[in-house]
């Protein structure tokens, strides 16, 4: 299969530039932008939903993006196995769209959240995480979200966990879990999980910020290198 | 036609940090007898039809897939009758 990222632009969306120059200019991987209003996936082997404001947050986050006409082409090309990535508000419509299980409520501190974080990766073992170095204690990624509360009653929780479905952990930068580095009140100090197939996930942290080596952090090109070498490979 | 109100609430299970926060601000101003606060939404809305069972199935099917969120929020409402 030819690696091909589809990046969708919904109306509010403000991180779709930084996913296309990440993806494009820094890691020289083809990726083409898909309008919200369109149904045509143009061919893409990786749909990206990028981090933003859909719809200006009305209602509930990514309750109405879910909803654009891209929506049904993306949820059956996940239904069919097709690679899917949600980032931040992306990650939002996901939960919405019902392709990622639980829910996003306001950060416990109700205070946007704009800072670099840490993650543990707690599955190695997915093809959005394979390339993540055993040396890596934590990835530094940054968040940039308002409502990124993780919660799922405790059924849900433990369904994840027996599952291997929590990707990310906020952590320090020994990738210990503590309540301390939780930055909004995730239960399990989840940031990130996949679907039980594996080839959907959502993350609320930005790795497309995290690419260019200019900005001072490279940690999120190994999430985008996993999923391009288990594409090509 | 019908006006409808839709009542929007966060299911008791889900915690409202916004409603614990409002909370903390009846106390600051000294209403102190303040528990359990939790933040829903209203909405409002006509639905232009003229039978009663064609309006709520509209209403019903608007609420679940769309104003509210089954996993965190349970609706009810109320339809009027107008015109």
């Amino acid at each position: 299969m030819s690696l091909k990222f589809g990046v969708v632009v919904f109306p509010g969306s403000n991180c779709d530039h930084d996913a296309y120059y990440s993806l494009r200019k820094v890691l020289n991987y083809d990726v083409e932008f898909l309008w919200h209003k369109d149904t045509d996936l143009k061919q893409s082997s990786v749909i990206l939903l990028p981090g933003g404001f859909s719809y200006g947050d009305y209602l509930r986050t990514g309750a109405i993006a879910r909803f654009s006409p891209i929506m049904n082409s993306v949820i059956s090309f996940a239904n069919k196995g097709g690679i899917v990535i949600g980032i931040c508000n992306g990650f939002q419509i996901l939960l919405e769209a019902g392709l990622l299980p639980g829910v996003m409520i306001r950060n416990n501190s109700l205070k946007f959240a704009c800072k670099d974080v840490y993650l543990k990766t707690e599955n190695r073992e997915t093809i959005f995480s394979a390339e993540i170095s055993e040396e890596t204690k934590a990835l530094k990624i940054p968040i940039a979200h308002g409502e990124g509360n993780y919660f799922a009653d405790i059924e849900l929780l433990k369904e994840l966990e027996t599952n291997r479905q929590i990707l990310f952990r906020y952590s320090d930068a020994d990738g210990n879990v503590n309540d301390e580095n939780n930055p909004n009140g995730s239960q399990l100090n989840i940031a990130g999980i996949v679907n039980k197939n594996g080839n959907v996930m959502g993350m609320m942290p930005h790795p497309e910020r995290a690419c260019d080596p200019t900005l001072g952090r490279t940690d999120g090109q190994q999430i985008f290198k996993s999923i391009a070498n288990y594409i090509l490979n | 036609m019908f006006k409808a109100t839709v009542l929007i609430k966060r299911r008791p299970s889900i915690l409202d940090p916004q409603g614990v926060a409002v909370e903390k601000g009846a106390k600051h101003l000294g209403i102190s007898n303040i528990k359990g606060t939790r933040i829903g939404k209203l909405i409002e809305f006509d639905v232009d039809v003229k039978d009663r069972a064609a309006a709520e199935k509209e209403v019903n099917e608007y609420c679940s897939k769309l104003l509210s969120n089954p996993i965190m929020e349970d609706f009810e409402f109320k339809l009027e009758e107008i015109k």
